[in-house]
């Protein structure tokens, strides 16, 4: 690609597939497609220079949404898959999207290990704090007394704090966005892509069917009352003193992203076979 | 019954005492004098402090099985001997070198008829500075074997190089007064004339073969999630596919090992992880990904005894019905199974190439018995199973990543490729990748994946097809040495015997299988499982002429040519 090429000026529309998504009208997911092509659109990198990766869920539909390549995959494990893509082809710009439930739940144990590996990748989590393909059961992100089918009366747990755990895993980049600004998530979603490392961007995406008291959510969500920090101490106690809805960079670290050295050989088979040799 | 030629060695001790790297030593020195040789190891579950034994079988020829007896047995000590007494057959021509301080001999042991003679291999030892009783043993093996002090010797600095000088020198005092000690003993073998040293031939575990031949296929990423007995493979990956411009990646569990070799492959990097049966059950919902979305993948399964943790160390075929059968949905895939030590090199090479040819994810069934043992085996041929992807290139408009077409292999575009973006996916999709509930496109795509792997020319390679006796012994894996061995033995008797062992167990070859069997009229299936799960597969897929009979029982005690060779017998009078 020459650097004329990358200059190109693109525009949202050139992200977009003509796939139909088959989120519920009023779904925040549809505003986070559009923050997803505003942001790739501002960052100008040619589509097919862009992987969107991941697992199962609502969330999970978005990489056919973009002309991107995609790759919708098993429950929990869109993190896991992109780690092998992006050792590989360093030269993409990786972008794994989940729920709460497919990132949170069944691929917590991943979540924690990206955040350790801290590879140049973006993780976008659209946390509606409800199973939304499934109908409508509890998340970890969803509060105690949430009654359902599967859980009358609530689960009685409480819901745990994915931020604070991506900087005790060693996020490299911590942003909470809301669906509802998509130009502002947007933004944040291209500061996430350009960070080096893992960045993590949690985007409250309101779940209109099972969720409608999320509607309000445009009411509660504000600008985080202080600038990014890169002291992952400050970060985490302003995280767990807040109501969950400061929006923003909340923490940008210096950690050098994990990148093992590939595709360069300094042996052939025949050396490799000498070991083998009476 | 009469042994082939040859003599077996097994040097045991407790966890530590150094039986395995006595065993190894002596293996190199008798393979540097020109006899083949094969060391199988047995080990308890524990680091410190279990059992081990190293098994070793040297012959004039190529060894790809146990022997039917011991002929030596030297016991560092016997603190933990009797757990695996019964996996060291022993008869009145063996002898046993016992230290009396080694504690009590396991009645076995002693009801077994052998000669039983006693050496302080310990108090040796600590007459010596640093001095261990494991390089005494070595020393008495080595005598007994007729082998040149100067041939272990050498081994012995070329292994203990980086331990010092002064570590190579207690070895080489201890192997001297083991060998002063083994002086008037009875010799186990007939000395080998000294040969030149043939470095055509190689000293390889089966574990590190399946490297090598992943490397040879073309695999440049590994992910890895460590297990028994497979992590070999993982550990001699991490520098060589360094060496080779490849990466592993140590993931934090088998659920993401197998999905980023996925990712690798989805980039399009040939990718493999390997792991053993708890880790394949693991990955089974993965692999069924890589299926319907037709990404090349290798999984190697070396197998243990199962089920749940089962036996960690030890050999089993018991994972075969998973390997076939495990995925949800019809999902054809591939699946091969590698036969000695030397083939887990060409058939990882060749699911390899399977793989990529046919993007499709491809088990390959090792097992412990061959996986962990060193053998001796000449060097194996460069065969050109180098795997070529389809490609799409240059993309001019409408690209149907999964179009329907006579071969059922469909174009692959890989990240970075103009015009070419699809998303790969598990859920039913259409030619474009785009999902689909619908009916027709759900059976087009179930047949396409069907087709490709059903109508491709698999050749010669699918299986090992030696002789055309009237009766056939149709086994699989580790087991073909055994096998093998078995009707060599019955033909020398004037048996008409042949084998059949397939390589390649899915997708089934019913007319190659049918021709490999024509005239037969007696068929003995063997395998290593308590559910008899490869006659059960043979019948649901396979016409088997005539009778049938099969010879099967669990791990972890190996199914000797000796018995085989009975079976046999009393089948064909």
């Amino acid at each position: 690609m020459s650097t004329a090429e990358m200059r190109q000026v693109r525009r949202p529309g050139d992200y977009r597939s003509d796939v139909k998504p088959v989120w519920c009208p009023g779904c925040g997911d549809h505003h986070i497609l559009l923050s997803f092509t505003r942001a790739f659109a501002e960052l100008g990198e040619p589509p097919e220079n862009i992987a969107v990766i991941s697992g199962i869920g609502c969330s999970s539909r978005i990489p056919a949404y973009t002309n991107c390549y995609g790759f919708h995959g098993v429950h929990g494990r869109s993190l896991a898959l992109a780690a092998g893509l992006k050792v590989t082809r360093p030269d993409l710009t990786v972008v794994v999207a989940s729920g709460d439930g497919d990132g949170y739940s069944i691929g917590g144990n991943h979540f924690l290990h990206a955040c350790r590996r801290n590879l140049d990748m973006t993780y976008v989590v659209m946390d509606n704090r409800v199973y939304g393909m499934t109908k409508g059961q509890p998340s970890p992100t969803t509060e105690p007394d949430f009654d359902t089918a599967l859980s009358p009366g609530g689960t009685g747990l409480s819901p745990f704090h994915p931020l604070v755990i991506a900087l005790a895993s060693g996020a490299n980049f911590v942003a909470r966005a809301f669906s509802g600004e998509h130009k502002e998530t947007a933004s944040i979603l291209v500061d996430a892509i350009r960070h080096p490392g893992f960045s993590f961007v949690e985007i409250l995406s309101p779940c209109v069917t099972f969720r409608p008291d999320e509607r309000q959510w445009k009411t509660m969500v504000r600008p985080a009352p202080v600038a990014a920090t890169d002291d992952p101490g400050r970060a985490a106690r302003r995280l767990m003193t807040d109501d969950g809805f400061n929006i923003g960079i909340l923490y940008r670290g210096a950690r050098k992203p994990y990148r093992p050295e590939f595709g360069r050989a300094t042996a052939d088979l025949a050396a490799l076979e000498k070991e083998f040799e009476l | 019954m009469k042994q082939a030629p040859g003599v077996s060695i097994a040097i045991i001790g407790s966890g530590g005492a150094g039986a395995l790297t006595s065993g190894n030593f002596l293996l190199e020195a008798a393979c540097g004098a020109g006899w083949h040789g094969l060391l199988t190891r047995s080990v308890g579950p524990q680091i410190r402090g279990g059992e081990a034994a190293a098994l070793i079988r040297l012959a004039q020829h190529p060894v790809e099985c146990a022997a039917d007896r011991f002929d030596l047995l030297i016991a560092i000590d016997w603190l933990n001997a009797g757990r695996f007494e019964s996996e060291i057959p022993l008869g009145p021509q063996s002898l046993v070198v016992g230290d009396p301080e080694g504690g009590a001999v396991p009645p076995g042991i002693a009801a077994s008829g052998a000669r039983l003679v006693e050496i302080p291999m310990k108090a040796i030892a600590k007459a010596l500075p640093e001095g261990r009783a494991n390089m005494i043993a070595l020393g008495i093996a080595g005598k007994l074997l007729g082998l040149g002090a100067d041939l272990m010797l050498e081994v012995m600095n070329k292994r203990l190089a980086e331990k010092g000088s002064a570590a190579v020198a207690a070895s080489r005092a201890g192997l001297e007064a083991g060998r002063k000690a083994a002086a008037g003993l009875p010799l186990a073998a007939e000395p080998t004339s000294s040969k030149p040293r043939d470095t055509r031939r190689w000293l390889i575990s089966g574990n590190e073969a399946t490297g090598l031949g992943a490397i040879r296929g073309g695999i440049r990423f590994a992910a890895a999630y460590p297990i028994t007995p497979a992590t070999e493979i993982l550990e001699w990956l991490a520098p060589n596919l360094a060496k080779v411009g490849g990466v592993l990646v140590q993931a934090e569990d088998e659920l993401a090992s197998v999905n980023m070799t996925i990712g690798g492959s989805y980039g399009g990097t040939p990718s493999l992880t390997a792991t053993s049966g708890p880790g394949l059950s693991l990955m089974i919902e993965a692999i069924g990904l890589a299926t319907a979305s037709e990404i090349s993948i290798v999984v190697v399964d070396v197998m243990r005894g199962g089920p749940s943790t089962g036996i960690p160390t030890k050999s089993e075929q018991a994972d075969l019905n998973l390997a076939v059968y495990g995925l949800h949905g019809d999902a054809p895939h591939l699946v091969l199974a590698p036969q000695s030590v030397a083939d887990c090199l060409i058939t990882t090479q060749w699911a390899v190439f399977l793989a990529e040819v046919l993007q499709s994810p491809a088990i390959v069934l090792s097992d412990q018995f061959m996986g962990q043992s060193r053998a001796a085996i000449e060097r194996p041929a460069d065969v050109a199973f180098i795997g070529q992807r389809a490609r799409a290139n240059d993309i001019n408009g409408d690209y149907r990543r999964y179009a329907l077409g006579a071969t059922g292999v469909s174009s692959m575009a890989l990240p970075g490729t103009p015009g070419g973006q699809y998303t790969a996916d598990g859920l039913t999709h259409t030619e474009r990748g785009v999902p689909t509930g619908s009916a027709a496109e759900h059976c087009a795509q179930l047949d396409k994946r069907r087709d490709k792997l059903e109508h491709f020319s698999y050749g010669d390679h699918w299986a090992n097809i030696e002789g055309d006796g009237y009766l056939a012994v149709v086994t699989w894996g580790s087991l073909t040495g055994a096998a093998r061995e078995a009707i060599s033995r019955a033909r020398a008797e004037g048996i008409a015997v042949r084998l059949l062992a397939p390589r390649l167990l899915a997708p089934v070859q019913p007319a190659a299988f049918a021709r490999a069997l024509e005239g037969a009229r007696r068929v003995l299936v063997v395998e290593q499982s308590h559910g008899a799960q490869f006659y059960r597969y043979l019948r649901a897929h396979y016409e088997l002429p005539g009778e049938v009979r099969v010879f099967h029982r669990p791990g972890p005690l190996p199914i000797r040519a000796g018995e085989g060779h009975q079976e046999i017998r009393n089948w064909s009078a």
